[in-house]
């Protein structure tokens, strides 16, 4: 007892000790190397705030410019006319556009990449496997531009077919009514982006499928599961919020597309209930057509529009980062 | 290890050689290009001919129209092989950019496709030293109507049906306003599909001058660089209408002649002379030559006649300017630029054009745009 005691005793001395060295490692940071680190990563972290927030008001300052000039309600007019005299602009048709043509390339592309993830995570043989990333990766490095133009010259001469398919058999919804334009519409543009976000959406998923613990997918195995029973049991859920990540990046890069949006669609403004019809446009495509040959107060309002991109931005992020949120206690992280 | 050392002097003797004779020849060229430079610029002033470089050196910046950028590159290559102190940087960038640039004295000087606005003069005066900007027509193109109707070639449209067609109120090939122009074509049921620019562009407001000067009571928008009408289909840049109307059967579309090639046919335009007229850069010219100058003071910016009645001349022309300031140029550049604006409204320099696709300034327009570069200061 009493040695046992006293061999409770001894080691006593030594916690406390290393304690108020954990206590004092971890706020100030004793060695050079930590402070060092400490003040980089702090140093990065403030610097990306105050350039959010320059950007911010650069952006509210120009836009307020244009703004106060402008002749017609900013958000509900189907015009952008900043020559005129007074000027008249809105940025209705814009942001239909550009949420429409995001949505259509994430419904294309979510299943598309969630699919590639899991053969090349649990089906493809390692070496196909491998070779399906690589290729997907090299889709990423593909220049915006180069889609504009085999989008332009490829994409939309060989639509026509899938267009007359869908006016066929979906043209008494109204959303699929073609009235044999060339293929230059907000559908196209979504394929388009759906191809060009497919790369990030499916390189995170792919790393978050492979992140699952093996002893939940042999669990499940042993169970009795089959092979897809394990993805829809295990790894679905456990990748759910990364992939809800990957698609909000996938996304963040379907809002922002210019160039390829601008050599493909037929822009105008004008919203089309058909998603066949050309016309519509992005926030993106009409600054980057627009700006070359603008006045002053041309480059002001697109600044103010460039403005509204940027707020919708940070809603799509926001909305994201509270669904993952929510969902933190499937994420298998804590498991 | 004796024949080592012996490959070793031999190979730093042959190393030394190479280095001097390299810094010789390299200071024999520099030599030599100062040399031709000033020769060739005091044998040019002697002849009295081709391109007088004057006192021109350095760097001449300028910026603007895209519609004259092949022009401007044409000319450039053409005029630095005479003087080759002198190097011009012209960037095609938009005339709004061009005229930004100039305004807030950037350039020494911008190609626009319209005339200086008031508030931009207005602009010009705090970088013109006295003076203020004025607009110098120097090139000129026809804008032809480009289509893509099967079995129909030499199409006959006149302003009316063109701004009914731009307009989406003529909606099918087989319209009877179209057959009235075109008695002898099959012309098939086949929707019409009229391209615009989807960016702002010259060219639009050029062709839309067009309409609205030929047909007032079709075309009832306000014009500018922007598309106004609704409907149809658009694209990005010229190139791209042009794509569009390759690639679409019943497309339509307006673009710089230039670019209607390659299984594009253009529309002749019935205007109210006898024969419909062809979109060629002579009958652009023609056109142009019945334009009267409007600007004040040396300004020489021209209202066009968007309806000739001289037979062969191609109503829808556009022009585009240089803009200079008439007084208070930067003294570093005026040389250049004095040197440079005589040359391209040379007869040499506007000889050159018609082999880029554009057309010549007629010669009245051009007698006046060059005493007025004369009085340059």
């Amino acid at each position: 007892m009493d040695i046992s005691t006293k061999k409770d005793t001894v080691p006593p001395p030594t916690p406390p000790s290393s304690d108020a060295a954990g206590q004092a490692a971890a706020p100030g940071a004793t060695r050079i190397g930590d402070r060092i680190f400490l003040g980089l990563s702090r140093g990065s972290g403030i610097f990306l705030l105050a350039l959010m927030a320059a950007i911010a008001v650069f952006l509210s300052y120009r836009a307020a410019l244009a703004i106060s000039k402008d002749e017609a309600n900013f958000f509900t007019t189907f015009e952008w006319n900043p020559t005129a005299n007074p000027p008249v602009f809105g940025i209705a048709v814009l942001a239909f556009g550009t949420i429409v043509s995001s949505v259509i390339a994430m419904a294309i592309a979510v299943p598309v990449a969630v699919g590639i993830a899991l053969f090349i995570t649990h089906y493809a043989p390692r070496k196909l496997g491998g070779l399906i990333a690589y290729v997907v990766d090299l889709l990423a490095a593909v220049p915006s531009i180069v889609y504009g133009l085999w989008g332009a010259l490829v994409l939309v001469p060989h639509l026509g077919g899938l267009y007359g398919w869908l006016n066929d058999y979906l043209g008494w919804t109204g959303v699929f009514e073609w009235q044999g334009g060339a293929p230059r519409s907000m559908l196209t543009v979504g394929i388009l982006l759906a191809i060009m976000i497919l790369p990030i959406i499916t390189n995170v998923s792919r790393e978050v499928f492979r992140q699952v613990p093996r002893m939940h997918e042999e669990a499940a195995l042993a169970l009795g599961a089959t092979r897809w029973e394990v993805i829809r049991m295990a790894v679905l859920p456990f990748g759910r919020s990364g992939v809800i990540s990957a698609s909000m990046l996938g996304l963040g890069r379907a809002l922002g597309e210019t160039m390829a949006v601008a050599m493909v669609l037929s822009s105008s403004f004008e919203i089309n209930l058909s998603l066949l019809d050309p016309g519509g446009g992005t926030f993106a495509q009409n600054i980057a057509s627009k700006f070359s040959e603008a006045t002053e107060i041309g480059r002001d309002a697109l600044i103010a529009s460039g403005l509204v991109l940027f707020v919708i931005t940070l809603l799509v992020n926001g909305a994201a980062r509270l669904i993952i949120a929510r969902r933190k206690e499937f994420s298998g992280a804590n498991a | 290890m004796k024949l080592q050392r012996k490959n070793r002097l031999r190979a730093l003797s042959l190393g030394a050689v190479a280095v001097t004779g390299a810094l010789a020849l390299t200071a024999c060229g520099s030599d030599d290009t100062g040399g031709t430079s000033s020769g060739s610029g005091d044998s040019t002033a002697s002849a009295g001919s081709k391109v007088d470089c004057g006192d021109a050196k350095g760097q001449l910046l300028a910026d603007g129209s895209s519609a004259q950028k092949n022009a401007i590159d044409a000319w450039v290559k053409q005029y630095q092989t005479s003087c080759k102190s002198v190097v011009i940087n012209y960037k095609g960038s938009g005339s709004g950019a061009g005229i930004t640039a100039f305004t807030q004295g950037q350039v020494a000087f911008a190609g626009s496709d319209s005339p200086l606005k008031p508030e931009e003069v207005t602009a010009s005066k705090e970088v013109c030293d006295g003076g203020q900007g004025i607009d110098l027509p120097m090139v000129g193109g026809p804008i032809a109507v480009g289509y893509n109707v099967p079995g129909v070639e030499n199409l006959v449209l006149d302003a009316k049906t063109l701004a009914l067609i731009f307009d989406s109120k003529i909606t099918n090939w087989n319209d009877k306003a179209i057959a009235a122009l075109n008695p002898d074509a099959k012309l098939p049921d086949l929707k019409i599909q009229a391209f615009h620019r989807s960016d702002e562009s010259g060219t639009t407001d050029n062709f839309t001058k067009y309409l609205i000067a030929a047909a007032p009571d079709n075309w009832k928008y306000e014009g500018g660089k922007a598309w106004q009408a609704k409907g149809g289909q658009s694209a990005q840049g010229s190139s791209g209408v042009a794509q569009g109307v390759k690639e679409t059967k019943g497309a339509i579309s307006y673009m710089e002649l230039s670019y209607a090639k390659d299984g594009i046919s253009t529309v002749d335009v019935k205007t109210e002379a006898a024969e419909p007229v062809k979109a060629t850069v002579e009958n652009a010219t023609k056109a142009i030559s019945e334009a009267q100058v409007v600007g004040t003071g040396k300004d020489l910016s021209l209202k066009l006649n968007y309806t000739p009645k001289a037979e062969g001349a191609y109503p829808i022309t556009l022009v585009t300017y240089e803009i200079v300031c008439d007084k208070g140029n930067k003294a570093e550049t005026l040389p250049a630029t004095k040197s440079f604006l005589t040359y391209i409204a040379s007869e040499d320099g506007q000889a050159l054009l018609s082999e880029a696709g554009y057309a010549p300034m007629p010669e009245e327009i051009i007698t006046k745009v060059r005493s007025t570069i004369s009085e340059l200061s």
